[in-house]
């Protein structure tokens, strides 16, 4: 497979790997719904691999956040997009001084350090990256890495985690069974409305109130999913419009720059969601 | 400048003196006092609005001049385009009216100037409505302001405040108090039953209107501060008079959180007879009970229907998704509820769907369900908890939507229920509204084993076809000299080395990647099914196709096609013959055997139509092929200029909605205006069968690469 290895003199070195930089130190909030805690614990310890299921911006990155640091282990997360292929995932040759490297990519390297992998948004990859990651989320719990030729084995601190959103229903991004019957799935969905107020004013320094009204409003931006909107604000955005107003922008401008451009460009849309925050605020 | 009698001949010639002793002189009178620049553009005008009707020409020409008098040069276009309109929708008579009553369009335009037309803001608005929570209510104009509790009414314009801002801002407050009706409750009493008993049923009603009004006034202040401010803010405007000093009593008892519209309705019994109704501010609706009466009857055995299936098709799904675990269970599911009624807002009930005990992550569809349902009910009753058994509900009640289409286009052809789409009148330069009523049907399936005769007869073809897409397979690209890649480029390398002896600095780009290029292509055929094709282009096309879709088949792209026919703009058709998300199968075969000619080819409506279908499929790249033998043509009027101008207008329409347009006509000879619409390199002529698959794949290349 790899004759190209001796030419010229190049040789190539596995480089090990030391995951410290991704190690989450502080504590994380996370202000849990349910038992997901719970559940993704117990999936670590049986070395199962977990996809996390929702919408954007409802809280996915931090529980990942979350449970690296409760376990102790480094959290590397990839954000899949359409050019993303397996090589991207697993590494690749460089050139460095005239020498060629093989780099291990971020899944490699989460496999090589028993850290946990998280692909974000993972339909969004290019197909061939299932072939990586397949054997990895059976009971098989290996990495091919066909550059090298070689079997990475992981070790029980290892653990793969992927996103998906199935709001996006596309036949073309949408998560084949195969993959989706090698995970366990955790719901997510944005948090019920006082939890949800209580996240936004923890991260934002917004007093109570206000987040209540913001919370009220992603509310109606939810209804129109399906009605002109894609999708409702998520949880993130409500933090930003929050942001923007704790420095003093007032509510309806807040939530005109920081919610409603970020949902949609339609015009009549727009102003649709405008009136909205204003019979709130 | 011209002189008098230019203006008459032209005259005489565009209103047909010679054939209707139509007397011109007046209108000649006038239009020679005009300034030169005046004349040509009314002699241009009066062309084109006697292009639609000489008559009403004949009247323009005899009343523009005073138009012009009144009205700026824009606004005297738009009364001529909109008494074209007129008689497009209503005939001559109405038309004419619209020439004669200058003074009435001037007024109606200031209106419009001043207010806020329904028509024109319906998406923001319903925008707005839908967002405010509840059940997804829809905006419709009528007379009276009112609900039904799924449809909103509302007057088609207000002009009652003396700007557009103020009257948009009067139909949203209009738009929240109805909505606020169906959101809290109003229809949860029993009204209907103590109007029938009571002596005096009109005082009740009304008192109950005033009562409820206050209820929900003070609901919105609570639940939307920003539009109670801007309520108030139009009170005044209006210069509406405040409350009279005996209802406020009654205005902060029906404030209390707690007061419900059947509280409303029982002290409402009991009001003193000193308490008279006060006059219904701007905005309030009135109750038309018996309009509501029908909805909640017909909705609630729909609701209740509904909600059971789903329930059962998600108790299936469920079981599905565990496999053997819960085969264990043979009781079947328990589904049961909780109700979350939070006490700061006792209007916002949360229903959770349980199964043995524990919460169901509920889909969008029976969460909207369950919305409707409580608003009706107040709550999930335990008999809907109960899946519905096998059979148990007759499908008619739950497509009832659907079934009012299917009776309307199984009927005669009146346009409730069609598509209106605008069509290009070149002489008019403008569009004709909502012009051509369309239809979609499907093309009935032959099985007459067409397909398979087809593949037999061209097999040579079929097999270098299938070659030729499957080259264009995921075409790959070896991107060479990269900076990183799968695989060393060893040309580059070998340079880099011998730069590196040289002393020189070495390069880094001494990589190979493949570069799949992913096709994200959508297309659909539009098939020429008009009567001219009879004979061997309609065979053609049928062949045509099959070959095409055993060669689109290979490359795993999304394809659809239609065929599409029409008489008179009021029967314009499109066949159905393959769905973008169908497979190809035997029905599909059928059907493109099932392909016949019909009537005629109206092309615009069809383009409009199917771009329509197009932009909705999720595809980097969208493409319409066009299958005809090229003649736009119509008994209508759709031929020569019109049509091809018409044409033309859908396709640049099709162009900026992002779509590629191409057509392959089947035909002997060339079409010289067939360039000017798709643009030289759009468009070809195929007169063989053979031909034309092969077409489809340098269109293909051509869109890759
Ligand atoms: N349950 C939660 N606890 C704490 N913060 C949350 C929670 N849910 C959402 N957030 C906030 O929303 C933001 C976006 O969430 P994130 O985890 O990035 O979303 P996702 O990964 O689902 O797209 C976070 O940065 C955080 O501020
Ligand atoms: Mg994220």
């Amino acid at each position: 497979m790899f004759q190209q290895r001796p030419i010229g003199g190049v040789f190539v070195q596995p480089k090990s790997v030391n995951l410290n930089e991704y190690r989450v130190v502080d504590e994380p909030f996370y202000q849990a719904s349910g038992d997901e805690v719970g559940v993704f614990d117990s999936c670590y310890r049986n070395g199962l691999p977990v996809l996390l299921k929702g919408p954007t911006g409802c809280g996915k990155t931090r529980f990942m956040e979350y449970m690296a640091w409760r376990l102790g282990r480094p959290l590397v997360t990839v954000s899949c997009h359409d050019d993303l292929t397996a090589s991207d995932l697993v590494g690749r040759y460089l050139i460095k001084g005239g020498e060629t490297t093989w780099i291990d990519g971020p899944l490699t390297q989460a496999v090589r350090s028993g850290g946990i992998c998280y692909l974000d948004e993972i339909v969004e990859a290019r197909k061939d990256t299932m072939v990586v990651i397949h054997p990895l989320a059976d009971d098989r719990r290996v990495l091919p890495i066909e550059k090298l030729g070689t079997l990475i084995e992981a070790p029980p601190e290892f653990c793969l985690a992927i996103s998906y959103n199935p709001g996006y229903q596309s036949v073309l991004k949408d998560l084949k069974q195969s993959t989706r019957q090698r995970f366990v799935a955790l719901e997510f969905d944005y948090p019920k409305p006082d939890l949800e107020a209580a996240i936004v004013a923890r991260e934002s320094g917004l007093d109570r109130t206000t987040t209540e009204l913001l919370v009220r409003f992603a509310g109606m931006t939810r209804n129109l999913k399906g009605s002109g909107l894609e999708e409702g604000a998520s949880t993130r955005l409500l933090v930003h419009a929050a942001k923007l107003i704790a420095a003093g922008v007032t509510p309806v401008s807040a939530c005109r720059s920081a919610i409603a451009q970020a949902l949609t460009d339609d015009h009549e849309m727009l102003t649709a969601v405008n009136e909205l925050s204003s019979s709130i605020f | 400048m011209p002189t008098i009698a230019q203006i008459e001949a032209w005259l005489d010639q565009i209103l047909e003196v010679e054939f209707s002793f139509r007397n011109t002189a007046e209108a000649v009178r006038q239009i020679s006092r005009l300034a030169e620049q005046d004349q040509h553009y009314v002699i241009s005008w009066v062309r084109r609005v006697a292009s639609t009707n000489v008559e009403l020409g004949y009247q323009y020409a005899l009343h523009v001049h005073h138009a012009l008098v009144l009205m700026e040069r824009e606004s005297v276009e738009a009364w001529a385009l909109h008494a074209m309109d007129t008689y497009d929708r209503s005939g001559l008579r109405p038309a004419l009216q619209v020439i004669w009553e200058v003074d009435d369009f001037i007024r109606i335009n200031r209106e419009r100037a001043i207010g806020c037309v329904l028509q024109e803001h319906e998406r923001v608005l319903t925008g707005f409505l839908r967002g405010l929570s509840g059940r997804k209510l829809k905006i419709q104009s009528a007379e009276q302001i009112y609900t039904d509790t799924e449809t909103l009414f509302l007057p088609p314009l207000l002009a009652i405040l003396p700007s557009p801002e103020q009257n948009f801002l009067l139909y949203k407050v209009m738009i929240t108090a109805l909505w606020a009706q169906t959101r809290f409750g109003t229809f949860r009493t029993n009204l209907g039953e103590t109007l029938a008993t009571h002596p005096n049923p009109q005082r009740i009603l009304a008192l109950f209107q005033c009562m409820e009004n206050l209820r929900l006034e003070a609901i919105i202040a609570r639940e939307l501060p920003g539009l109670y401010r801007q309520l108030d803010e139009l009170r005044s405007a209006l210069g509406e008079p405040p409350l009279p000093e005996i209802w406020e009593p009654f205005r902060q008892r029906v404030s209390q959180r707690d007061c419900s519209a059947r509280d409303v309705l029982m002290q409402v019994c009991v009001m003193p007879e000193s308490v008279q109704p006060y006059n219904a501010f701007a905005y309030q609706g009135v109750l038309l009970l018996d309009q509501v009466d029908a909805r909640i009857t017909a909705r609630l055995e729909r609701e209740k229907a509904l909600f059971r299936i789903k329930l059962k098709m998600l108790e299936e799904e469920l079981r599905e998704q565990s496999g053997n675990q819960s085969e264990k269970r043979t009781d079947g599911s328990r589904f049961g509820k909780r109700e979350i009624r939070p006490e700061e807002r006792p209007e916002e009930l949360q229903v959770e769907i349980l199964l043995h005990d524990k919460p169901l992550p509920l889909p969008d569809d029976i969460k909207e369900l369950i919305t409707s349902i409580t608003l009706d009910l107040g709550e999930i009753p335990d008999d809907y908890l109960q899946p519905a058994g096998p059979g148990e509900y007759d499908p008619a009640l739950l497509q009832q939507d659907n079934a009012l289409d299917q009776d309307v286009w199984q009927g005669s052809y009146h346009e409730e229920g069609a598509f209106l789409y605008q069509e290009w009148d070149f002489r008019r330069q403008h569009y004709r509204k909502d012009w051509c009523a369309a239809r979609e049907k499907s093309v009935e399936p032959v099985y007459d084993g067409f397909a398979e005769q087809t593949l037999e007869k061209y097999s040579g073809l079929v097999k270098q076809l299938r070659r030729t897409f499957e080259a264009m397979r995921d075409e790959n690209r070896l991107l060479k000299r990269q900076t990183q890649g799968d695989s060393v480029d060893l040309d580059a390398l070998v340079e880099a080395l011998a730069d590196a002896r040289d002393g020189r600095e070495m390069t880094d780009q001494l990589f190979a990647r493949q570069h799949r290029s992913e096709r994200n292509i959508a297309v659909l055929f539009m098939v020429d099914m008009s009567g001219s094709t009879k004979g061997w282009i309609n065979t053609a096309e049928k062949e045509s196709l099959v070959l095409l879709c055993e060669a689109l088949e290979t490359l795993g792209d999304r394809y659809a096609i239609y065929g599409f026919s029409s008489i008179s703009r009021k029967r314009c058709e499109l066949y159905h013959v393959k769905h973008f998300c169908e497979h190809y199968d035997n029905e599909v075969r059928a059907r493109i055997s099932g392909i016949r000619p019909h009537d005629y080819t109206r092309m615009g409506f069809a383009i409009r139509h199917l771009s329509g279908v197009l932009t909705e499929v999720d595809a980097r790249t969208r493409v319409l092929i066009t299958l005809s033998d090229g003649k736009p043509d119509d008994y209508d009027g759709y031929r020569g200029e019109y049509g091809i101008e018409d044409t033309r207008r859908a396709l640049i329409e099709a162009r900026r909605r992002g779509i590629h347009p191409y057509c392959i006509t089947i035909d002997e000879q060339a079409r010289d205006y067939l360039p000017q619409l798709y643009g030289p390199a759009a468009y070809t002529l195929v007169d063989e069968v053979a031909a034309l698959p092969l077409k489809v794949s340098d269109i293909y290349r051509r869109l890759t690469t």
